[in-house]
């Protein structure tokens, strides 16, 4: 048997009225990449902020024993010296900084007051090389994806010497080639004898990677599984995660009936709002039924989040042409959201907290937000009223919470999205556009959101959902649309669409025919 | 650790309790003055720009932290117009439209740069200061500029004869005065009962006991003041001004929709925008009214001095800056009241009023202020840092 290099032992984390760990035990061997699950909240990012230090010594209780030795770190310098590196799920770039400015920001090399700028940039180029990454590190951050961002930040990691490096959700912002990417390039530096620690949600990722899976329920380590042989699968995973099998992660679409065309979009094409010599939605024609899930499948940049927010009364780009129908007559929705809303269209953002939701208002006040005017008389508010609908949505959607006064901020990510979509419900849309509605959120959650998404459906309402995680677009459309760089590449319905036959038409319209 | 309910009422009432603690401090180093009846008066007759101004700015700051500096300069420029018109001997009513007017096209101008053009708002609001600190002194050709119209002094100011006159001609004790003051309090009360019958039977989470304590004591303090004030001359005619300002803006804010999308709009701008809501006119709306509120300090602060002067207001947006947040404005928009402003205002006026009594000087005076808004803002700070 290998090592021991990190141990963690009984490890105990009390916040101001819950206990976020209790007793926890974990044990990781130098040079195995370890997976750490389990639902949101369940203790993986407080175990990972007490490991490095985050949390300081003094404020938990247990040992952390690493490399043979007890340590108590102070602060993340602290435990980046022993070389545990964290990388976060938030990418901590900054855009008008070149990547070898980021690389060693607060890790300058150089003199005293200088800094070394040949030194920096030479030894950014190595370490830049040994991620895969061909460009300058006097490039701005800024100009390159996301996908290469996720690799600067690994390879700003490697320049602190790592030796047990940690990554948070590296893949929750890219999309499948470049996951897989990351994913190989962390199987690379395990041959170099590399230990990691990955937490994800993403358990084909867990199953593809892991050597061994920690589960974490309720503060609390269930077990570890040992996946040395690849021969875990995803629903043995889940299993530990929820405590009991869960025999379906996706609801049953049931009494589907579909009607006549609602909302048909043709020949739809957009500038970047910025730079309109860039084409980001190329002559897209798409079309949704009452009563109907579509399915718009693409990987992240393909232009899917431009084109929904494009057809929401243009919040997005520059309209070049094309021709937005609803129920078969021609409409221009005259560059405002308002507009759009007064057609009916709801447009459900994938960024709940930068686009979608007031954090630091109440759930009441942001259920109301989208269609304020139905509670108010002439511009007085019937704030009682208003009240009574956050209380209807909230039990509708059956969002956790002490209140329909708490602010927003304070819930979990899943009961976050349950707010925004109450919003958009409340606005009785008759198209709703959801961009990926199931982002960052735990399977129980998700399964919750499914049931509300057939039961729009079922309700007569159009629905277009957009999304990456192909089993989720396959399970849950009625038709799939394909998208690839700025174009629709292809459209099925979901009887014959299975997970090949969509990567294949990626793959085939990528080569140009 | 629990929350245990004193802390938490502590800590939502951070500000209400400061006040209460300055007063009772004031109360023993001046051997009770302060509370004297006609330092109540002098109080409100003295600090009236800084309630209006700061309701103005209240909706500015909601809008995402964003200041409007111009508002000293554009006071004075309406009040140097107003004095003039008023010299000309043009009737009261032109003399007020024309200050208002005019405060409202300098509001929409800088609004329609902010709103429109994306011109950051501290940029075009100090573009203001300078320019109409200018042309005050371009209007009043660089002199003060007297009002000898009484009736307009008496209408909107707090100088000597000010006030409302007592219809029942009571002796010692202005009747009209009390009675006001009683009349506010039973109307408050009378809501309380309505809403909270309403709650009850919508089946709407709340809680009596804290919301009649409130009522309570809000009452009490108004009759106190009402009787305090009646000891004296009555009330001062601005009073009645700023009371109809704080209202209006207090409904406005707290239960209409162009309210709420101020709070929309500074919470998350992006979101708001998305829901439908029109973000530029929400920014344009704020600077308008900000203009149009302060032409109206204007009005009192002519009113007050009795003349217009190139060099009056100076300062007069960092005061209502300061009342914002010492009242729990959140300095990122989206958080504060217009009760958060009467208690900035007051407490701010408190401390100046205590400390002149005490015979300090004024250059410790601002000191002390700086020190309290720093302390205001930590205060706020710390409470949000606990949170997370």
């Amino acid at each position: 048997m290998a090592k021991i290099l990190l141990e963690m032992k009984n490890i105990t984390k009390t916040f101001p009225g819950v206990k976020a760990l209790d007793n926890v035990n974990f044990q990781v061997e130098e040079g195995e990449i370890h997976a750490l699950v389990g639902e949101n909240g369940a203790g993986k990012s407080t175990l990972m902020n007490v490991l490095s230090g985050i949390y300081p010594f003094g404020t938990y209780e247990g040992d952390i024993i690493y490399n043979g030795e007890v340590c108590k770190f102070n602060t993340i310098k602290d435990s980046e010296s022993k070389g545990i590196v964290i990388i976060h799920q938030e990418l901590a770039l900054v855009p008008e900084m070149s990547i070898g400015e980021n690389m060693y920001l607060g890790n300058e090399r150089g003199r005293k007051a200088a800094i070394d700028w040949n030194t920096t940039y030479a030894e950014a180029d190595k370490y830049l090389k040994m991620v895969g990454l061909s460009e300058s590190s006097k490039v701005r951050v800024k100009e390159i994806g996301t996908g290469k961002q996720q690799l600067v930040e690994i390879a700003k990691a490697l320049a602190k010497n790592a030796k047990l490096l940690i990554l948070d959700e590296p893949t929750s912002s890219l999309n499948e080639e470049d996951s897989r990417a990351l994913l190989d390039l962390m199987l690379g530096f395990k041959k170099q004898g590399m230990t990691m620690i990955i937490i994800t949600h993403k358990l084909n990722e867990v199953a593809y990677v892991a050597d061994k899976i920690t589960v974490v329920r309720d503060g609390a380590t269930i077990e570890t599984i040992d996946n040395t042989n690849r021969d875990i699968d995803e629903d043995r995973i889940i299993k530990g995660m929820v405590g009991r099998e869960l025999t379906n992660r996706f609801p049953k679409r049931e009494g589907v009936q579909i009607g006549e065309v609602n909302l048909e979009v043709e020949h739809w094409t957009v500038r970047h709002p910025l730079y309109p010599e860039r084409i980001v939605v190329n002559d897209v024609s798409l079309n949704v039924r009452k009563g109907e899930v579509v399915g718009i499948y693409g990987l992240m940049g393909a232009g899917r989040t431009e084109l929904a927010m494009s057809i929401f009364g243009q919040s997005y780009g520059i309209l070049e042409g094309g021709t937005l129908k609803i129920d078969g007559k021609p409409v221009t929705l005259k560059k405002s959201t308002t507009d759009a809303i007064k057609h009916k269209i709801a447009y459900v953002t994938e960024d709940r907290k930068g686009n979608g939701l007031i954090l630091s208002q109440s759930i009441k006040i942001n259920t109301s937000l989208a269609n304020l005017d139905s509670l108010a008389n002439h511009m007085v508010i019937d704030k009682d009223r208003e009240y009574q609908v956050a209380e209807e949505y909230r039990d509708k959607l059956k969002t956790k919470t002490p209140s329909v006064e708490q602010l927003v901020g304070n819930l979990s990510g899943g009961n976050q999205q349950k707010v925004l979509l109450a919003k958009w419900m409340f606005a009785e849309p008759d198209v709703l556009i959801l961009d990926e509605p199931t982002r960052g959120i735990d399977v129980g959650a998700k399964y919750e959101i499914y049931c509300i998404i057939n039961d729009l459906a079922a309700a007569g309402k159009s629905v277009i959902m957009i999304s990456s995680e192909l089993p989720e677009v396959l399970a849950m459309s009625d038709r799939i649309y394909i998208m690839n760089a700025s174009r629709i590449v292809g459209e099925m319905p979901a009887s014959e669409a299975t997970q090949e036959n969509i990567m294949a038409t990626i793959l085939r319209s990528g080569r140009g025919d | 650790m629990k929350n245990s309910p004193v802390l938490n009422f502590v800590k939502k009432n951070t500000m209400v309790i400061a006040l209460v603690l300055v007063v009772i401090i004031f109360s023993i180093s001046t051997g009770g003055k302060i509370l004297f009846a006609q330092n109540i008066n002098n109080l409100i007759s003295q600090n009236g720009y800084v309630f209006v101004l700061a309701t103005g700015m209240l909706l500015c700051i909601l809008t995402g932290g964003n200041i409007d500096l111009s508002v000293g300069s554009v006071v004075c420029f309406t009040m140097g117009i107003g004095a003039l018109i008023l010299k000309s001997g043009a009737p009261i009513i032109l003399a007020v439209l024309a200050s208002l007017g005019i405060g409202l096209l300098v509001g929409m101008f800088q609004g329609f740069w902010i709103a429109w053009v994306s011109v950051p708002p501290f940029i075009a609001t100090l573009a203001g200061m300078y320019a109409f600190r200018g042309l005050s002194n371009v209007v009043l050709g660089g002199y003060s500029v007297g009002v000898n119209n009484e009736t307009f002094l008496k209408i909107f100011g707090g100088g000597a004869d000010c006030y409302i006159p007592d219809f029942f001609h009571g002796n010692g004790l202005n009747i009209t005065c009390i009675g006001l003051g009683v009349i506010a309090a039973v109307i408050l009360i009378i809501m309380t009962i309505r809403n909270q019958s309403i709650r009850s039977k919508l089946g709407i989470a709340h809680n009596p006991a804290a919301e009649w304590a409130k009522t309570i004591v809000i009452s009490a303090l108004i009759i106190v003041i009402a009787y305090k004030l009646a000891q004296y001359k009555g009330i001062p005619s601005v009073l009645i001004w700023i009371a109809l300002i704080l209202l209006v803006y207090g409904y406005i804010t707290a239960n209409t929709a162009i309210g709420r999308y101020f709070y929309a709009v500074g919470g998350n701008e992006k979101a708001t925008r998305l829901s439908g809501v029109n973000t530029k006119r929400v920014y344009f709306l704020a600077y308008a009214n900000m203009g149009l509120l302060a032409g109206f300090a204007g009005i009192i602060a002519l009113a007050r001095a009795g003349h217009a002067e190139p060099t009056y207001g100076v300062g007069y947006e960092m005061d209502a800056i300061a009342a914002c947040f010492i009242g729990g404005a959140s300095a990122y928009g989206g958080v504060g009241r217009i009760t958060g402003v009467i208690i900035g205002a007051a407490l701010m006026g408190i401390i100046n009023q205590g400390m002149s009594i005490m015979g300090i000087s004024a250059n410790y005076q601002s000191a002390v202020k700086g020190l309290v808004l720093l302390v205001a803002v930590l205060v706020d700070v710390l409470s949000k840092k606990e949170k997370a």
